[in-house]
C-alpha cells in the first residue's frame, strides 16, 4: 500500500503512532459566552425565571437548564411552538455529579428547523420529582423508565413507572447514583441468596396481566394445573 | 422506491396474484368475525431463550386466539451497568466497552464513543484518521446490516439470503481481524486516533470486497424483494406512520422506512459526511417490507460511500500529535525519558477533560447512536457515560406495531426493528 510505509504488520506496533501536523486543542465550554441558538432568546423572553442559566458547551451545543416546576410547561412549548417544533425526543437521562442534586436530561431535535437543543433540570437529591413528557414524546416511556430506575427519579403522570432494566424486586437502589457502590449494596453472599430465593413463579407482572387475568396452564386432562400461576 | 411488484410467484393461492398489484397478506389479521363459542384470551410467553427474539428478550402476548391483543417486552437480561463502569475507568479504557454492547456492528459504536469524547474535549483528529473512522463506519453498516438480512430472512422461512449474506459477513470479520486483531470486539479506536494505522493490503482488501460485494446483494435482492411470500409476509405488517414514527422515537432505517428522511450523517454532519455523494433511502408504508427496502437500499449507498472514502484517504499520521493524548511510539518510550514520561502519565492517569457535556449522534446501523458524555474540570474519567441506544427506542414500539397482528407476523415486526441485545440492556 502506497500510503502505508509499513512493510509488515509487525512494523506498525514498533513504529506505535505517527506525528501528526495538526494541533488543535483548547478551552471549549465557554459558560459565558452567548449562545446564538435561536431556542434560547425565544425561552428567555417568554419564560424569564424559568429559564435558570444557559451556556455553549462542547464548541456548539447549547444547554438550557429549567425550572423544574415549569419543565412541562417549557417543554410543551418546545414542541408545540411553531418557531421550535422539537417533535424528536432522542434522549432522557440522568447525571448524578454525587452532590445534592441529580440533573435529568433531555436531548431534542427538531426536523423542521434541524436544529437540536439539550434541556436540564436540576432536581434536589431529597426530592427528585419531575413531570413526564411521556404525553408529548412516546419516546419518553421507556426513557424516563430508565432514569427511575438507574437514578430513582420518580416522573409524575407516566402511564406504566416501573424497572425496566433491573428486575423488579430489585432491593440495592439505583445502579447509576454516584453513593452506589459498582459492586452493588448487598455482598456477593446476600446477593446469591435473594437469587436462590427468588420465587421463579413469580414471572408475570400485573401490566402483563391486565387483559387476560391469571394464565392457566392447562393440563392434558383439561384441568388446569395446580401451582401455576 | 418501493414498487410492490411480485417477480417470484412461488404460491398456489390464487389470492396472491402475480402482474404487479400490490399483494395483500393472504392472513388478514383483521375483520375475523366473532365466533359463536365462549372464548378466552391467552397469555403467552416468547424467549429470553428463543431464537426469534434476537437474543435475551421476553415478549409476553395477550392473545385472542393468533391475534395479538397487547405485548410487553422485558429486557434487562443482559444488563452490564457499561455505563456505571465506565465511570470507574479513564476515558481509553471505556472504549472496550462500547463494542459489547453492539457487537454486530462494534466499530460505529468504538468510533462514535471516541467522537463525542473528542468533541468534548476540542480535539480535531487527523484527516486520515476521519478517512478511516468513516470506512470503519460504513464498512460496518453493511456488517450489521447483513446480519439483519440473513436473520430477519430466516424468520420469514428463506435460508439461502442467510448463507449469502454469512458468506459477506465473513469477509467483514477477516478485514476487521487484520485492522484490530479481534473480529468482533474491535476496539480500533483511542481518543485522538486509531489503535494503530491500516495494515498493509487491507485496502485492497476492501476494494475486493466492494467488487464482490454488490453481486451477492443483487442476488439476494432477486431472491426476496419480489418473492411472494416475502411480500405476503411483510406488506402491511407493522407499519406505522410518519407522525407517529417522529413521536415514538424510531431512527435509522426504521424511521425512513415510515417516510421520514431523517439521516444523522445528513441532518447533523460530522466527518464531512456533507461532501460525499451519497442518498438516503426513503420508504413511504412505513412497514416490515420499507424496512427492508431502505437496510438494502443503504448496503449499496454505504458500498458507494465507500469508495469515494478509499479515493480521498489521505496519507500522513493517523494520531494527533499531542503528548497528554497519544501514547508515544514503543521505540521513543524505551529510549526517551520524555516520552516515557508521558506514557507513563498516560497510563497511569488519562486524558484530562475540561468541564462540560458533549452528546454527539451518529448514524449507526440500527438509528441515530447518541453519545453523551459528562466531565469535571480536569476529570480523567467521566462523570457520566451515556449511551443513547436506537434499539432500545426502536424496540419500546413494539407493542404498537403488532397490535392488531398475527403472532408469527409479531415475530418479523421484531425482526425488522434490527434491534441487538447487548445495546439495549447494556
Amino acid at each position: 500500500m502506497a500510503n502505508n510505509p509499513s512493510s509488515s504488520a509487525l512494523d506498525a506496533v514498533e513504529l506505535g503512532p505517527l506525528p501528526s501536523e495538526i494541533r488543535v486543542r483548547g478551552a471549549v465550554t465557554s459558560a459565558a459566552a452567548p449562545s446564538d441558538h435561536p431556542s434560547v432568546a425565544a425561552l428567555v423572553t417568554r419564560f424569564g425565571a424559568g429559564i435558570v442559566r444557559h451556556r455553549v458547551s462542547a464548541g456548539d451545543q447549547t444547554v438550557v437548564w429549567v425550572d423544574p416546576k415549569q419543565s412541562l410547561e417549557i417543554l410543551t412549548w418546545l414542541k408545540n411552538d411553531a418557531s421550535q417544533l422539537y417533535d424528536m425526543m432522542s434522549d432522557v437521562t440522568g447525571v448524578d455529579y454525587g452532590g445534592a442534586s441529580v440533573d435529568v436530561v433531555y436531548q431534542m431535535f427538531s426536523t423542521t428547523h434541524k436544529r437540536a437543543l439539550r434541556v436540564r433540570c436540576e432536581l434536589p437529591a431529597n426530592a427528585l420529582e419531575i413531570d413526564s413528557v411521556v404525553g408529548l414524546w412516546k419516546s419518553a416511556d421507556w426513557l424516563e423508565r430508565e432514569v427511575f430506575d438507574l437514578f430513582g427519579v420518580k416522573f409524575r403522570g407516566h402511564p406504566d413507572l416501573r424497572r425496566i432494566l433491573m428486575p423488579d424486586d430489585y432491593a440495592e437502589g439505583n445502579p447509576l447514583r454516584k453513593d452506589f457502590p459498582l459492586r452493588g449494596r448487598f455482598s456477593r453472599a446476600e446477593q446469591t441468596r435473594r437469587a436462590l430465593e427468588q420465587d421463579v413463579e413469580r414471572f408475570y407482572t400485573a401490566t402483563d396481566l391486565k387483559h387476560g387475568g391469571t394464565p392457566q396452564q392447562v393440563t392434558a386432562g383439561g384441568k388446569p394445573a395446580e401451582g401455576v400461576d | 422506491m418501493a414498487t410492490r411488484n411480485v417477480e417470484l410467484s412461488v404460491g398456489r393461492n390464487p389470492e396472491m396474484g402475480v402482474g404487479g398489484l400490490p399483494t395483500a397478506s393472504p392472513l388478514a389479521p383483521f375483520d375475523i368475525p366473532e365466533p359463536a363459542f365462549d372464548t378466552e384470551e391467552m397469555l403467552i410467553n416468547i424467549g429470553p431463550q428463543h431464537p426469534a427474539t434476537h437474543g435475551v428478550l421476553r415478549l409476553v402476548c395477550e392473545l385472542d386466539g393468533e391475534t395479538v391483543l397487547s405485548v410487553t417486552p422485558h429486557i434487562g437480561y443482559l444488563h452490564s451497568s457499561f455505563e456505571k463502569l465506565g465511570e470507574y475507568r479513564t476515558w481509553n479504557q471505556i472504549v472496550p466497552l462500547t463494542d459489547r454492547m453492539d457487537y454486530l456492528a462494534p466499530l460505529i459504536y468504538n468510533c462514535a464513543y471516541v467522537m463525542s469524547v473528542e468533541k468534548l474535549m476540542g480535539i480535531q483528529v487527523t484527516e486520515r484518521c476521519k478517512i478511516v473512522r468513516v470506512l470503519c463506519m460504513e464498512m460496518d453498516r453493511i456488517f450489521g446490516h447483513l446480519l439483519w438480512l440473513g436473520t430477519t430472512a430466516i424468520d420469514v422461512g428463506a435460508f439461502t439470503p442467510f448463507l449469502y449474506a454469512f458468506q459477506q459477513r465473513e469477509k467483514i470479520y477477516k478485514l476487521h481481524e487484520a485492522l484490530t486483531g479481534a473480529r468482533i470486539t474491535t476496539s480500533a479506536t483511542r481518543v485522538g486516533g486509531m489503535m494503530a494505522d491500516l495494515p498493509p493490503g487491507w485496502i485492497e482488501g476492501l476494494t475486493k470486497f466492494l467488487d464482490e460485494f454488490p453481486k451477492t446483494l443483487n442476488e439476494v435482492d432477486r431472491l426476496l424483494t419480489g418473492n411472494q411470500i416475502h411480500i405476503g409476509r411483510t406488506q402491511g405488517v407493522g407499519a406505522i406512520s410518519a407522525a407517529d414514527a417522529i413521536n415514538c422515537g424510531l431512527t435509522g432505517p426504521n424511521l425512513r422506512a415510515a417516510g421520514v428522511p431523517y439521516d444523522v450523517r445528513k441532518d447533523r454532519p460530522y466527518y464531512d459526511y456533507e461532501t460525499y455523494d451519497f442518498e438516503v433511502p426513503v420508504g413511504e408504508h412505513g412497514d416490515c417490507y420499507d424496512r427492508y427496502l431502505c437496510r438494502m437500499e443503504e448496503m449499496r449507498q454505504s458500498v458507494r460511500i465507500l469508495r469515494q472514502a478509499i479515493a480521498r484517504l489521505p496519507g500522513g499520521p493517523i494520531n494527533v500529535d499531542d503528548p497528554n493524548i497519544s501514547l508515544p511510539s514503543k521505540t521513543d518510550c524505551m529510549s526517551d525519558m520524555e516520552s516515557m514520561i508521558h506514557h507513563f502519565k498516560l497510563i497511569t492517569e488519562g486524558i484530562k477533560a475540561p468541564e462540560g457535556d458533549c452528546y454527539l449522534a451518529v448514524e449507526g446501523s440500527k438509528g441515530e447512536l447518541g453519545m453523551y458524555v459528562v466531565a469535571e474540570e480536569g476529570s480523567t474519567k467521566p462523570v457520566r457515560w451515556r449511551v443513547r441506544p436506537p434499539s432500545f427506542v426502536n424496540l419500546s414500539t413494539i407493542e404498537k406495531l403488532a397490535k392488531g397482528h398475527l403472532v408469527s407476523d409479531l415475530i418479523m415486526i421484531n425482526a425488522s426493528l434490527d434491534i441487538v441485545l447487548g445495546e439495549i440492556d447494556r
